[in-house]
C-alpha cells in the first residue's frame, strides 16, 4: 500500500489502519454536507424571501375596486404565469390535439391562428410573457419547449406567430383602439379581475382581505365571493398591485375545494416602456403565412366581445368546448353567479365543431347521461363549468351544479 | 519533491523539460499533467470514434431535410413536430447547429461523456495504468481534478464539434442570413452566431452533471466498461423516469431536467428562469459528485 499512498502518505501500522478506515468514512461527510447544504437553500431562501405580508394603509373593499377603475398602466413587460385546472379529463396532448387540429382545419389549416392556439391555455401550467406600450401596441408570447407563441398587435396589424411550425397568421384590426383591446385575448390577471368584477352585484360579497407580496411588489387582496348558494364558484381572490391599481394575480377557487381552477399571476412585471423593437414583426422568410379572411368582422369571432354576465365568467372553459361555433341566440336564464347560458345547436346532440362524427362520439363518451322532465341528454362536468346538452340540441351551461342544469332545462320546457 | 523526478508517467506521451526551479517545475507539472491527460484522452481512436458521431448527426439532419424539402414543402410533418427548431432549417441554415444540438443533447452528447467519463479512472485502474499515476506526486485530489477538467474539455469539445458541423452543413444547403428569434423578432446574422455560441456554451454546461457521475462512478469500480455501462444506464432511467407524471414532483432535479432550456436564448428577450436553474443544478450535480467522488478516490485502495 505504502508506495501508492494518497498524498496523506499513510505509513503502514494497525493503529493507521483503523484511523485510515475512520478516515475514509470521514471523507464522504464532504458530499452529504455538499447535499445538506443544497437542501438547506433551496428550503430556506424562499422562506427568506417571503419577508411577510407588506404593511399598507387601510382599504375599503369599495376604495380598492375604485382604485383597479382608474389604474391606467399603458406600459408594462412581465411574465405570468398562468394554471388551469378546470377538472377536464386528462388526455395529455391528445385532447389539444384534437381541438386545436379540428379548429385549424375549420379556420383554413393554420397553426398560427389565435382561436386555435389559445385553447390550449384551458388545461395546464403555462408561462405568458406579456408586453404593452399603449392601446395600438401588445404582445402576448405563449412559452412552450423550445417554442414560442406570439400574438403581436402593432397598430393596425395582429400578427399571429407559431415558432414550431414556422406558420404566420395575419389579422387586422380596425382602427378603434378598444377594438384593438378585444383582440387580446384574456390571459392577464388584470383581464381576469375586470371580468370578476363586472360580475360583481348584489349577489356578491366583496371584501379586502389583508396585503401580499406578489411579483416583487406590494398588493391589497380583494376576495370576490358569491352569496347564494348552487354555483360552483367558490371565491375569486384577486390582489392588487398598492402603487398602480393594476391586478397582479387572480386565483379562482371552486367552491368543491381543492386547488385553484384558475390561477394567473404575474412572476415578474416591470412597468417601464418595453423597446419597441418588441412589437415588430415581420414574417419570416419561408413561413406560411394565412390571411385572415374575415378581417373587419372578426368582432363575431373576437373572445373578448361576447363577454356578457354570467357568459364572461365562463369564458376560458367556453373556447374549450363550443368554439369554433357561432354563440347565436345565446340566452341567458337566472342571474348573478347562477346565470346559465342556453342556445340551440340546431339539432344535433352532443357538440361536434367542425370536426365531424369521430369526434363527436368520442365527446359522448366523456359525457355522463341525465334524465328530466325535460327529456334525456348529457352532462359535462369540470370543476367549473357544468354543461347539459339535451338530446334535442339545446345547450344549457353555467358555473352552477348540474341539478340547477336540469332544473333549468326543466323549466325551459 | 524529490518523487517527482522519478515519476515520469510510463507510456502516456512525452513529458515535460527537465531541470527547472522547483517552483516552475511545481506549476508546469500541474499544466504537464492535464496536458498530458487531454492529450491521451483526445488520441484514443474512441475518442475520436465518438467525435465523428457526433459530427455526423447534422451531416444527416442537414442532408434528410435538403431531400424532403427538395420539391418545395416544409419540413416535419405540419404540426410542427421532430427536433427544435426543425422547420426553419430550410429558411436559415444557422437554425440546423439548434436542430442539431436539440436532437444531440438527449442522447448522443450524454452518452458520450459518460463514455469518457467512466473510463478516466476505472479504465486506468482496467489497464493498470493508475498505479503508475499515482506515483506522481501530483496527488490524488489533483489527479481526480484534473481527470474531471480533461472530462469537461470533452464536454465543450463534443458540443462544438456539433455546432460547426452543423454551421458548416447548414452553409453548404442552405441560405444564411438574418434570423427571426422564436419570439418573432429579427436579429442580425452576426447576432444569431453570438446566440448560437452561447447556445454552445449552455449545452456544454448542461453536461458538467453527467460528467460529474460518470466520474463518481468510473471511482467505483475497476472496470472501465462497467463504469461507462453504468453511467449510460444513469442517463437513459433518469431521462425515461423524467418522462413519468406520476413524478412531476422529482423531476425538477433530475440532471436533464432543464437541458432543454437552451432554447430559451433564442426568445427577445432571453428568458433566463430555467437557464439559471439548469446551470445551478449542473453546479450542485458536480458538487456532489464530484466530492463524492474525491471521497471515493482519495482513501480508495489502489491494486492494479
Amino acid at each position: 500500500m505504502a508506495p501508492y499512498a494518497s498524498d496523506d502518505s499513510t505509513t503502514a501500522g494497525e493503529v493507521d489502519e483503523q484511523r485510515s478506515g475512520r478516515r475514509k468514512a470521514a471523507r464522504y461527510v464532504v458530499p452529504v454536507t455538499v447535499i445538506g447544504v443544497a437542501a438547506a437553500t433551496i428550503g430556506l431562501v424562499p422562506a427568506l424571501a417571503d419577508s411577510g405580508d407588506p404593511d399598507l394603509p387601510k382599504i375599503t373593499a369599495q376604495q380598492l375596486i375604485e382604485k383597479i377603475a382608474e389604474s391606467d398602466v399603458q406600459q408594462l413587460s412581465g411574465t405570468v404565469k398562468i394554471s388551469t385546472d378546470l377538472g377536464l379529463p386528462n388526455l395529455g396532448g391528445l385532447e389539444s390535439g384534437l381541438l386545436s387540429g379540428a379548429a385549424g382545419q375549420g379556420e383554413g389549416g393554420s397553426s398560427a391562428d389565435p382561436t386555435a392556439k389559445l385553447t390550449e391555455l384551458a388545461s395546464g401550467t403555462h408561462t405568458l410573457r406579456v408586453a404593452a406600450d399603449g392601446p395600438d401596441r401588445q404582445k402576448l408570447s405563449l412559452l412552450e419547449n423550445a417554442a414560442e407563441y406570439s400574438i403581436i398587435h402593432n397598430g393596425k396589424d395582429v400578427w399571429g406567430y407559431d415558432s414550431k411550425s414556422n406558420e404566420v397568421y395575419h389579422g387586422t384590426s380596425s382602427k378603434s383602439p378598444e377594438h384593438g383591446k378585444d383582440q387580446q385575448p384574456p390571459a392577464t390577471p388584470k383581464d381576469f379581475a375586470e371580468e370578476a368584477l363586472k360580475a360583481v352585484d348584489d349577489t356578491t360579497s366583496v371584501t379586502v382581505d389583508g396585503t401580499a407580496q406578489v411579483a416583487g411588489r406590494d398588493a391589497y387582496k380583494l376576495v370576490v365571493k358569491p352569496k347564494q348558494s348552487g354555483s360552483t364558484v367558490g371565491a375569486i381572490s384577486v390582489a392588487v398591485d398598492a402603487k398602480t391599481g393594476m391586478p397582479l394575480k387572480f386565483t379562482l377557487t371552486p367552491a368543491s375545494g381543492g386547488a385553484a381552477v384558475i390561477d394567473v399571476g404575474f412572476t415578474k412585471v416591470d412597468f417601464a416602456k418595453p423597446a419597441a423593437s418588441t412589437f415588430d414583426f415581420t414574417p419570416p422568410k419561408g413561413a406560411k403565412v394565412t390571411e385572415d379572411k374575415d378581417a373587419g368582422k372578426d368582432s363575431e369571432k373576437a373572445p373578448g366581445t361576447t363577454f356578457d354576465k354570467g357568459g364572461a365568467r365562463e369564458h376560458v372553459p367556453k373556447a374549450g368546448e363550443d368554439f369554433g361555433k357561432g354563440l347565436d341566440g345565446m340566452k341567458t336564464i337566472g342571474e348573478g353567479w347562477n346565470a346559465i347560458a342556453t342556445f340551440d345547436t340546431g339539432g344535433e346532440g352532443v357538440p361536434s365543431g367542425g370536426a365531424g362524427g369521430d369526434l363527436g362520439g368520442f365527446m359522448d363518451s366523456l359525457g355522463d347521461k341525465v334524465h328530466g322532465e325535460f327529456g334525456s341528454g348529457t352532462v359535462f362536468s369540470t370543476r367549473l363549468v357544468n354543461a347539459l346538452v339535451t338530446d334535442d340540441g339545446k345547450v344549457y351551461a353555467g358555473l352552477v351544479t348540474k341539478d340547477a342544469l336540469v332544473k333549468a332545462a326543466d323549466a325551459g320546457k | 519533491m524529490s518523487r517527482a523526478d522519478l515519476s515520469a508517467p510510463q507510456g502516456r506521451g512525452e513529458l515535460r523539460d527537465r531541470p527547472q526551479t522547483a517552483r516552475t517545475r511545481r506549476t508546469t507539472f500541474r499544466a504537464t499533467l492535464l496536458r498530458n491527460e487531454l492529450l491521451t484522452t483526445f488520441r484514443r481512436w474512441r475518442t475520436l470514434a465518438l467525435l465523428a458521431v457526433l459530427a455526423a448527426v447534422p451531416v444527416l439532419v442537414g442532408i434528410a431535410v435538403k431531400i424532403e424539402t427538395g420539391d418545395g414543402s416544409s419540413a416535419g410533418p405540419g404540426g410542427g413536430g421532430g427536433p427544435a427548431f426543425i422547420s426553419q432549417i430550410t429558411n436559415n441554415g444557422l437554425f440546423l447547429v439548434f436542430t442539431a444540438l436539440a436532437a444531440t443533447l438527449p442522447f448522443f452528447l450524454p452518452m458520450a461523456i459518460g463514455v469518457v467519463a467512466g473510463d478516466a479512472i476505472a479504465g486506468e485502474a482496467n489497464s493498470g495504468t493508475l498505479r503508475y499515476l499515482l506515483v506522481a506526486p501530483a496527488g490524488r485530489s489533483r489527479l481526480l481534478l484534473t481527470k474531471y477538467a480533461t472530462v469537461v474539455v470533452f464536454c465543450l469539445a463534443a458540443t462544438l464539434v456539433v455546432a460547426v458541423s452543423a454551421l458548416t452543413v447548414g452553409a453548404l444547403l442552405f441560405p444564411l442570413g438574418d434570423l427571426t428569434t422564436i419570439s418573432g423578432t429579427q436579429i442580425s446574422f452576426a447576432e444569431g452566431l453570438g446566440r448560437a455560441l452561447l447556445i454552445a456554451l449552455a449545452v456544454a454546461a448542461s453536461l458538467i452533471g453527467v460528467a460529474a457521475l460518470g466520474l463518481f462512478v468510473s471511482t467505483m469500480t475497476g472496470s472501465g466498461i462497467a463504469a461507462m455501462a453504468t453511467t449510460v444506464g444513469l442517463l437513459i432511467t433518469v431521462q425515461i423516469l423524467d418522462q413519468i407524471p406520476q413524478l412531476h414532483a422529482l423531476q425538477p432535479y433530475f440532471f436533464s431536467h432543464y437541458w432543454l432550456s437552451f432554447a430559451d436564448l433564442m426568445r427577445e428577450p432571453v428568458y433566463w428562469d430555467d437557464l439559471t436553474k439548469n446551470l445551478g443544478l449542473q453546479a450542485l450535480y458536480a458538487a456532489v459528485f464530484g466530492s463524492a467522488a474525491w471521497a471515493r478516490f482519495a482513501a480508495k485502495d489502489v491494486t492494479a
